[in-house]
């Protein structure tokens, strides 16, 4: 066979390997370039559109720099009080139980002022499934400090670092809800290299799985960047991220079938 | 010779520019034009003709703005 190939004969429909899923909508997003969300939103709608389940899910969008999810996502979603998303997806998931209910939410809603509602919910082993992008920042308001934010980072309200013995220690709150019994698969993940997402997406289409099987609560944890809230650009706080987030955060499961992992 | 040729196409207005495209591709097929697109971002573009249609650009993109063809020769 030839070489000689043209791209207009490549760029052809059968050829086609990856697209945008259809399931996102067609307007731009408003985060900021490089931001990991709109990968995660990606990863979530795609697990959705392998199960087929677009008119059978409803998402809980969060405060914070995604809570215009709805805007994107092109499922049924409902806007929650901050921090209430976990307390909102059980209503939802109570009245509805053959539906995928899932909650999107950041560091500043999931770990900070909706800590009650986070712990209450998994203790309860409500069947829905929380994804939590955590960036250690908080990144919509213009970079403060979160519970997540590691010790000594930097952060427009600790521009020294975090000094852990005034500003208390970070909050490690996915390893804190995995002791809890009513949750069922606990996993951290990210989403800044391809083979990161590919992992990404196994373990977020598990944790769908283990909901249609009333398993209890599943919880996917995306360790993301903020660039903006990091003062570095995209590609830089990857590489950040790998060096400082990574060790105090590790990737992988935490509780798989109800059993911590060793 | 490579027995697989890809080919990808960018939505140039939805590019951001955040170059995280470019870090993920094996073949370095991925550069960001000297053009900007409508709100100012130097956009993405393939540059020469090594692309063997992975997808990992595409699966970083933040954006989703790359779909990616491939054929096999």
């Amino acid at each position: 066979m030839s070489d000689i190939i043209t791209k207009e004969q490549i760029r052809q429909p059968e050829n086609l390997v990856y697209t945008k899923t259809k399931l996102l909508t067609d307007k731009a997003l408003s985060y900021c370039p490089g931001c990991g969300h709109g990968t995660a939103h990606r990863i979530v709608m795609e697990v959705i559109e392998e199960l087929g389940a677009q008119a059978n899910t409803i998402g809980i969008a969060p405060v914070g720099c995604s809570v215009l999810a709805y805007e994107f996502m092109n499922i049924d979603m409902q806007q929650a009080a901050h921090g209430r998303a976990p307390a909102l997806a059980t209503a939802v998931k109570r009245l509805m139980p053959e539906k995928y209910v899932f909650t999107y939410q950041g560091d500043g809603d999931l770990a900070a002022i909706g800590t009650a509602e986070t712990i209450h919910a998994c203790n309860r082993g409500e069947n829905i499934t929380i994804i939590f992008i955590n960036n250690g920042i908080y990144g919509m308001t213009g970079g403060q400090m979160a519970p997540t934010t590691l010790p000594n980072m930097k952060a427009s309200t600790c521009p020294y670092g975090r000094d852990v013995k005034t500003m208390g220690n970070p909050l490690k709150i996915t390893e804190l809800i995995a002791q809890l019994p009513g949750v069922h698969y606990v996993t951290r993940q990210a989403v800044h290299t391809p083979g990161n997402v590919r992992r990404t997406k196994k373990a977020v289409r598990k944790a769908f799985d283990l909901q249609k099987e009333n398993k209890g609560l599943t919880f996917v944890e995306i360790v993301s960047n903020c660039n903006s809230g990091w003062k570095m650009t995209p590609v830089q706080s990857n590489k950040w991220m790998e060096e400082n987030m990574f060790p105090f955060y590790p990737l992988g499961d935490i509780k798989v079938d109800g059993q911590l992992v060793k | 010779m490579a027995k697989v040729k890809g080919d990808i196409v960018v939505d140039i207005e939805k590019c951001k520019g955040c170059e995280v495209c470019i870090t993920a591709c094996p073949n370095d097929v991925i550069a960001m034009s000297r053009n900007v697109n409508g709100k100012g971002y130097h956009y993405a573009e393939s540059v020469n003709e090594e692309c063997i249609g992975c997808a990992n650009c595409a699966i970083v993109c933040p954006d989703g703005v790359i779909t990616v063809y491939k054929v096999k020769l």
